[in-house]
């Protein structure tokens, strides 16, 4: 009985020792849970997005890490399904004991779950291009991100789009403007910019909902080819629901130059299945296509040539696998603000979001990063938590996106009021009081 | 709100007939495509009593592997051959492992079996191909006929008649099959009861080995034609959803069932959607088929050609 103690003992020391040791190497290092859906009806967009984070991470730790301090990471894989999402988050939220210091979903939904979640662990939260509109402002979500870019904003800036190819916004008066979206908490994100932009500017709005996954459409597309025939249709899409909006839309006559995807319908994924069918398809991105960058350069080199690329090469500089490398940028750069204060080490999520909120990624300093004109410089404050960016149009030419337009900046005149109203609704509701240090 | 759901609608038919034809048209093309899928479910309900939970996952599995073979160089008539042996040797495994240990057992217990194979195939597909979308072109065009066009203003889609076409040589060879072949009246005798119909000496083995092979090369073509319409990819499964209300109505039991099921559902969503949808927010199509079916089992529980079960007691 006594040996039996003495070696239960022993074995819970070691054990001790080791998780200790674990601890302290884990603490050199900033970790992140990385959330990704590689499976599932919604795969063919999460896979190129975990290449480009993945890649990306390996990149900055093959480069000596961010001053110094290594990334590490684990995955969960949740099939783009919220409720799988946020028992992922919860398992892999921490690890050895130390806690993550940023969750990006690529969801939505998981985003809507996790806003308490990460705000009660500590962490940033940060929805880049999706999520909560009226998350950005920082006053009311002090730990939600949605730089560099909102729904409202892409919406906002899409009608100014449209409003250059018809001479005007003020021809838009008149017009019909159709919202073809995913019959979800995302693809509703744009219904209060384009209503409150049709009231401003006088075009007809119609709305036509597409219940998940989208693959039967026809009947929409039979009211907007045949019936209501809007000047131009914005498609909120995901997954296979766009390439069947561009099919259907071909099927019945709608041209399909009229169709503008937001950047979430925006990728090779998106137009490849449709074949032929999405030639003259434009749609939205808040950073340029292709791999002709000196980052993409290093990544190849570094990671690829190392043979520890994450995916298949060809993937690289594609739409979504550019996307996770301006989503690793940013994160990057406000491990690196943090840093600028609290020293060189592996900060923890709430100097992260200090961090954040001081990101200031400059033409200069976005050249430095091998992304010279790959995207519009990004200022992030406490206040304002998207900070001002744009976005362009690229155009399908049956295999490359071709033709980028210039930069179309949103309306924040009238967008910004509105994530202010929603988030000061939010801060009631919730009874959160908004911070007054900010301005 | 009287105005939107008992009058305006039909001042719109009454204005646009030409445009009501055309929806019921549309209606009818999508529903074809529904019994394609219907038609693997049926297969295998009508020879063993189990509702296959799988059938989804089979199309995209079928579908996967025609189009990787075909990525991988092969020759697309001979992936095409390659992948129903693909389909056939799946069918012999499902018998072996799955359904022979549990003959005699409750149909609940099949069907969660079904279950079981439903996610083994999704992940094992998505292992062996991957998550990504891949392009199925089989040179049909997806663009109305112009001529048709021009001259009628009706906008039909060659891809919807190919895809009619197809849908309906099969339902002629898969008919002829189940009642002109010996095999085809054994199966019966195994949906009824599987120890009596052991007992007469009908295979039992081998019966659910074809039927298996046959709803697996059902599913090969649903998914080809799926498959072309949306590109190879995982939400091919979700399709199975689509034609449970088709089930509901035409009867799990009859092939004709499922091809008349089809085409009322889908000219019944297809009509609602355009006239209706708006009046109730949009996106209706996919729950009032389900609405449609829920109706008609009120007044025939057994589906429009189901057999009607008459149990002594």
């Amino acid at each position: 009985m006594k040996n039996l103690v003495k070696k239960i003992t022993i074995v819970m020391l070691i054990g001790v020792v080791f998780s200790l040791t674990g601890l302290a190497q884990a603490a050199e290092k900033i970790y992140v849970p990385m959330l990704t859906y590689t499976t599932g009806p919604y795969a063919p967009g999460g896979i190129p997005v975990d290449q480009g984070f993945r890649d990306y991470f390996k990149y900055v730790n093959a480069s000596g890490g961010v001053n110094g301090v290594m990334l590490d990471w684990d995955t969960c894989e949740y099939g783009y399904n919220t409720d799988r999402g946020v028992e992922c988050y919860e398992r892999i939220k921490s690890k050895n004991g130390q806690m993550g210091v940023a969750v990006f979903p690529l969801s939505t939904g998981v985003t809507y779950a996790l806003i308490p979640r990460t705000k009660a662990d500590g962490m940033v939260l940060h929805s880049m291009g999706y999520g909560r509109t009226d998350a950005s402002d920082g006053r009311v979500f002090g730990h939600v991100f949605t730089a560099p870019m909102t729904y409202w904003s892409q919406a906002s800036a899409i009608t100014r789009y449209i409003g250059d190819q018809i001479g005007g916004l003020n021809n838009l008066k008149g017009k019909k403007i159709a919202l073809v979206y995913h019959n979800s908490a995302y693809g509703k994100e744009p219904i209060p910019t384009l209503e409150a932009l049709s009231a401003k500017y006088g075009f007809k709005f119609l709305k036509y909902p597409v219940n998940h996954p989208g693959l039967e459409q026809k009947s929409t597309w039979l009211k907007i080819g045949r019936q209501t025939k809007p000047d131009f249709t914005i498609i909120f899409g995901w997954g296979v629901m766009t390439q069947t909006s561009i099919k259907e839309a071909k099927a019945i006559g709608y041209p399909v130059s009229k169709l503008i995807g937001n950047w979430w319908s925006a990728s090779e994924n998106d137009t490849r299945p449709a074949g032929a069918a999405s030639v003259g398809y434009k749609a939205a991105g808040f950073h340029t296509i292709g791999k002709n960058y000196q980052l993409h350069k290093d990544i190849l080199a570094k990671v690829y040539g190392a043979g520890n690329g994450s995916g298949d090469k060809s993937v690289v500089g594609e739409v979504l696998y550019n996307r996770a490398l301006v989503q690793g940028v940013i994160f990057t750069e406000a491990i690196r603000a943090a840093q600028n204060k609290y020293g060189n080490i592996a900060i923890n999520g709430k100097q992260l979001a200090w961090g954040y909120e001081h990101v200031n990624l400059t033409s200069s300093r976005l050249r430095e990063m091998g992304l010279g004109g790959f995207m519009k410089p990004l200022k992030i404050t406490c206040a304002n938590h998207e900070g001002a960016n744009s976005l362009l149009i690229h155009e399908w030419d049956g295999k490359n996106w071709v033709n980028p337009s210039k930069w179309y900046s949103p309306m924040y005149d009238v967008t910004r009021p509105m994530i202010e109203s929603s988030a000061a609704a939010y801060a009631k509701e919730n009874g959160i009081t908004p911070r007054s240090n900010c301005n | 709100m009287f105005q939107a759901f008992f009058v305006d609608p039909f001042i719109m038919i009454y204005d646009t007939p030409l445009f009501f034809v055309e929806v019921l048209v549309s209606g009818l093309m999508a529903g074809v495509m529904y019994s394609l899928v219907a038609l693997g479910f049926v297969i295998i309900f009508k020879a063993s009593g189990v509702f296959n939970l799988a059938q989804g996952a089979m199309v995209l599995f079928a579908a996967l592997t025609f189009v990787g073979l075909w990525e991988m160089g092969v020759n697309p008539w001979l992936s095409l051959i390659l992948s129903a042996l693909v389909m056939i040797g799946f069918a012999f495994s499902i018998e072996r492992i799955v359904l022979r240990p549990l003959v005699n057992q409750d149909p609940i217990i099949f069907f969660m079996a079904t279950l079981g194979i439903t996610y083994f195939l999704d992940g094992f597909g998505q292992t062996i191909w991957g998550g990504e979308v891949r392009s199925l072109d089989i040179g049909i065009p997806n663009e109305p006929f112009m001529d048709l066009a021009d001259m009628t203003g009706l906008y039909i889609n060659k891809f919807d008649v190919f895809s009619a076409v197809v849908c309906s040589f099969l339902v002629v060879i898969l008919a002829g099959f189940f009642t002109k072949t010996k095999i085809g009246r054994a199966l019966r005798a195994v949906a009824d009861d599987h120890q009596a119909a052991l007992s007469v000496g009908i295979p039992l083995k081998t019966i659910w080995t074809i039927v298996w092979s046959v709803a697996g090369i059902v599913g090969l073509a649903a998914g080809i034609l799926w498959g072309s319409k949306l590109g190879v990819q995982f939400a091919l499964s979700l399709i199975a959803f689509k034609a449970l209300p088709v089930l509901i109505l035409g009867g799990f039991t009859s092939i004709p069932g499922a091809i008349l099921g089809g085409l009322i559902i889908g000219s019944g969503e297809k009509i609602a959607e355009v006239y209706w949808g708006e009046a109730m927010g949009g996106a209706i199509e996919d729950w009032f088929a389900y609405v449609v079916a829920l109706i008609f089992l009120l007044f025939r529980p057994q589906g429009l050609f189901g057999e009607k079960i008459i149990e002594r007691v």
